[in-house]
């Protein structure tokens, strides 16, 4: 083939979060690692400096550190027999577009899921009976265990943690609970790297509101971190100033925990790690027995083809190109939900949201102090962290009072019920309701069912030929009646709080859309398992089909946990990193036998 | 030149392509030692001076016009739209990528009603400088045969009753225009207009921000954090640096 790069010993398929943690621990391991990236190589100081950051129609607005759905979109139906329609706007999905990926305009909340998450199929058989179990499986729902438990992942969200910086305060100290921390996490065995940050206004009066109400309020895990940390990588980051301009747009402080922040500074310095920016991956290359592939077959972006071999594929890319990368390479058999057969494709599932607004007479709620990760939670209603056994629903909700941002375009329409969001009634209102309005988001758990799925679409195709991914999902029962029940929770709270002319968006009350949703949080669809009749990945996140293929992202999330995915991506790749240099390279094959 | 001019020129030749823009695809091996800003990176100031751009035709202007002032009009709360510079504002917009749609996906075939079903929305393969071109002509010969009269002579009573009604998509304003969607369109850009970063052309003098009280472009409320409850009485800055 034109264009043969020299061999690699490991190529890394898109330079995001995982791609920089997975590169940072192979290149000190010693191996040689070339990562290729579809984006441009962004920094700090020459792409998001202070005096360029806080602009929220450039970042925020026309979103343009993301990458445009003219580059590659999804399509999307609710229900097979629909015709899927490409999503042609922004939307809820989030693709990364630089060196960076979606670590660099992500938002940095940052939490470990709950022991439960990882075993939800387990512990409600344990706890509530096999028929309830059962049951739940009867309904549609396809629930599987990781493979891993809290405790297997517990030294690898440390791990992350310790690069990323993360600001928090301890709930479960080595099993001893913590009042002021989240209670409700699973043990960690030391504090986080950084204090919690402070409260604003809101946060303040939710924190009190909540505690009042008997509930156990904590500062929200960021990676907006509270002080000055140098990472065990040795690279130095500053703190957060509450700035405001957080999520979809860098960070100018080197605060916000990112590859460029925490990673790229170290990893770029060593001579055993090569990136190709602006470098599109196509699809990997199998051998013929199909065993394994030889490398990946990538086009630049001024259209010249080449191929980059290698004795490990790492695929690192967005969620739904973890995916599509599998499919396009025929790695594995595509998941048909007619005969639950095929794993690739299979338990793709969203995050079940709604959010609460309240409006607080004559407050000055300074909503333009804020961080993308800065809030006040409480646990009580998330996971399995309350009983179960006389609700209709498995599952729950983080519900939190936030202080993210107070960008002007973006909260337009916060205004009270009634208004008008135009002429000089809507003028009155902003000017008023802009500092007397505070919200809650519920973000909760969502379980995978049977119908769900990804595919490659027949008619669309993307700038290079390869067709589209297809999305086909809807909220499912089981979900709804989770978010009903916590909202309700939000609600009083809200009220208790003294919110008045209280306003509800329960997403999951309509069927799903990729313009609807309050969150970005999409996964499976190459999940992680123990069964490789139900998983795409054993619980090493290696590819039970090609043994030198390893992927890491949400896309391996076999369910979804109440809250934000990314310290389990980070803790998912420390964890496949380890695997290829420690075991896999030295002897290659299945690290867990079929 | 003073920094105000320093940092539009610089904007306007990145803009044009006037500094070395990233050579494309590249092989990185050690930390970039390059230092200067991104050109791609750098603020692109709302071009100034020319006339418009996209809005030539003067019927169009009065017709943003009137819809825009009825959008936003003068009051207590601070000036109107165009007063705050929101046309000029759309007409940049419209000039460059936003109007061209150079994000989107408008690859065909687009079949209008499953799309709007499957979507919760109307999609469109044309761009919104497209849009803007065929909705203000719509609206004009909306007015024409309604009130036969130009849009912009309505009185703004009667063009407040056409918005509303287009608003609640009960005004059809003919092949190959949905009204509500064109109305929604408007609506987001005249606001954006209005709250954007001065650097864009609209939010003159930050009218926008003073009238929330939204601080603008300031990067470090640490002084602050602890003060709750307070008016802390900021004034508002813009990425342009003061003269």
């Amino acid at each position: 083939m034109a264009n043969e790069r020299p061999k690699a010993d490991v190529v890394i398929v898109g330079l995001g979060w995982a791609g920089s943690v997975m590169a940072e621990e192979l290149t000190r391991a010693g191996l040689n690692v070339v990562a290729i990236e579809r984006g441009a190589w962004r920094d700090t100081s020459t792409d998001f400096p202070p005096a360029v950051d806080p602009d929220e129609l450039r970042w925020h607005t026309r979103r343009e550190l993301l990458q445009p759905m003219s580059v590659e979109t999804t399509t999307f139906r609710n229900k097979t027999g629909q015709q899927a329609a490409p999503v042609r706007n922004w939307n809820a999905f989030q693709f990364g577009w630089n060196v960076g990926g979606a670590g660099t305009h992500w938002a940095g909340m940052s939490w470990r899921f709950l022991p439960w998450d990882f075993e939800v199929a387990t512990q409600t058989a344990e706890r509530y009976g096999q028929e309830r179990l059962d049951s739940l499986m009867a309904e549609g729902l396809q629930l599987q265990d990781w493979g891993v438990s809290y405790e297997e992942m517990a030294p690898y969200y440390d791990r992350f943690e310790r690069i990323a910086g993360t600001s928090g305060k301890a709930g479960n100290l080595n099993g001893q609970k913590i009042k002021g921390g989240n209670v409700f996490e699973g043990p960690r065995e030391r504090e986080y790297p950084t204090p919690q940050l402070k409260d604003t206004n809101w946060m303040s009066m939710y924190r009190q509101t909540t505690e009042g109400m008997g509930y156990n309020p904590f500062t929200i895990p960021a990676g907006n971190i509270s002080q000055a940390y140098v990472n065990p990588l040795g690279v130095t980051m500053g703190p957060c100033t509450y700035c405001g301009f957080c999520d979809f747009h860098g960070c100018g402080n080197f605060s916000k925990s990112s590859p460029q922040a925490c990673i790229l500074p170290a990893l770029m310095r060593r001579s055993n790690f090569t990136v190709l920016t602006e470098t599109e991956v196509l699809h990997a290359v199998k051998h013929e027995d199909g065993k394994t592939v030889k490398g990946v077959k990538f086009v630049t972006r001024d259209g010249e083809e080449g191929f980059q071999p290698a004795d490990v594929v790492c695929i690192t890319a967005y969620q739904m190109d973890n995916v599509r990368l599998m499919l396009l390479s025929g790695i594995g058999e595509q998941y048909d939900p007619a005969t639950q057969q095929g794993t690739i494709g299979r338990n793709y599932s969203y995050q079940t949201c709604s959010s609460v607004t309240g409006f607080f007479s004559g407050a000055k709620m300074n909503p333009f102090i804020g961080g993308g990760a800065l809030g006040v939670q409480i646990d009580d209603f998330n996971g399995d962290n309350f009983d179960h056994s006389d609700l209709d629903f498995i599952g729950g909700a983080g519900i939190m009072g936030y202080s993210t941002n107070g960008r002007p375009i973006a909260n337009m329409n916060g205004i009270r019920p009634g208004n008008k969001r135009w002429g000089s009634e809507w003028k009155e209102a902003y000017a008023r309701d802009y500092q007397e309005v505070a919200n809650i988001f519920c973000q909760g758990t969502s379980m995978p069912t049977r119908d769900a799925y990804l595919s490659l679409d027949p008619t669309y195709k993307d700038r290079h030929g390869q067709p589209l991914l297809r999305l086909t999902f809807d909220w499912n029962r089981n979900d709804a009646s989770m978010i009903d029940y916590t909202t309700k929770k939000a609600v009083e709270i809200m009220r208790e709080a003294g919110g008045e002319d209280i306003m509800v968006d329960n997403q999951a009350e309509a069927s799903w859309n990729p313009y609807k949703q309050h969150s970005s949080h999409t996964i499976g669809g190459l999940v992680m398992g123990s069964n490789p009749a139900t998983s795409a990945l054993n619980p090493y996140l290696q590819s039970w089909d090609c043994h030198n293929v390893f992927s890491v992202g949400a896309s391996a999330f076999p369910n979804n946990g109440g809250y934000n995915p990314t310290l389990t991506v980070g803790a998912l790749a420390v964890r496949a990193a380890r695997a290829i240099h420690e075991t896999y390279i030295n002897n290659p094959g299945p690290l867990v036998e079929a | 030149m003073n920094r105000r001019e320093a940092l539009f020129s610089l904007g306007s030749m990145a803009a044009a392509g006037g500094l070395a823009s990233r050579a494309g695809a590249a092989e990185l091996k050690g930390f970039p030692k390059q230092t200067a800003m991104s050109a791609d990176h750098l603020p692109t100031p709302a071009r100034s001076g020319g006339g418009f751009q996209v809005l030539k035709s003067e019927t169009d202007q009065k017709t943003v016009k009137a819809v825009f002032d009825r959008l936003i009009p003068a009051d207590d709360f601070g000036p109107s739209a165009s007063e705050a510079g929101c046309l000029e504002f759309l007409d940049d917009q419209l000039s460059g990528d936003y109007g061209a749609g150079k994000a989107l996906y408008l690859e065909a075939p687009l079949s209008p009603e499953n799309e709007e079903a499957i979507m919760g929305a109307p999609q469109f393969l044309s761009t919104p400088r497209e849009r803007y071109e065929t909705g203000l002509k719509a609206l004009e010969a909306y007015a024409q045969e309604t009130d036969g009269a130009a849009f912009h002579a309505l009185s703004p009573d009667r063009i407040d009753e056409i918005l509303t009604g287009l608003e609640a998509g009960e005004i059809d304003l003919g092949e190959g225009v949905n009204g509500q969607a064109f109305f929604e369109l408007m609506l987001q850009n005249v606001r954006e207009g209005y709250l954007a970063d001065p650097l864009y052309g609209g939010n003159r003098d930050m009218a926008g921000w003073k009238m929330i009280g939204f601080p603008g472009a300031r990067y470090d409320y640490r002084p602050y954090v602890d003060r709750r409850n307070e008016d802390l009485g900021l004034t508002p800055v813009s990425l342009i640096p003061n003269d």
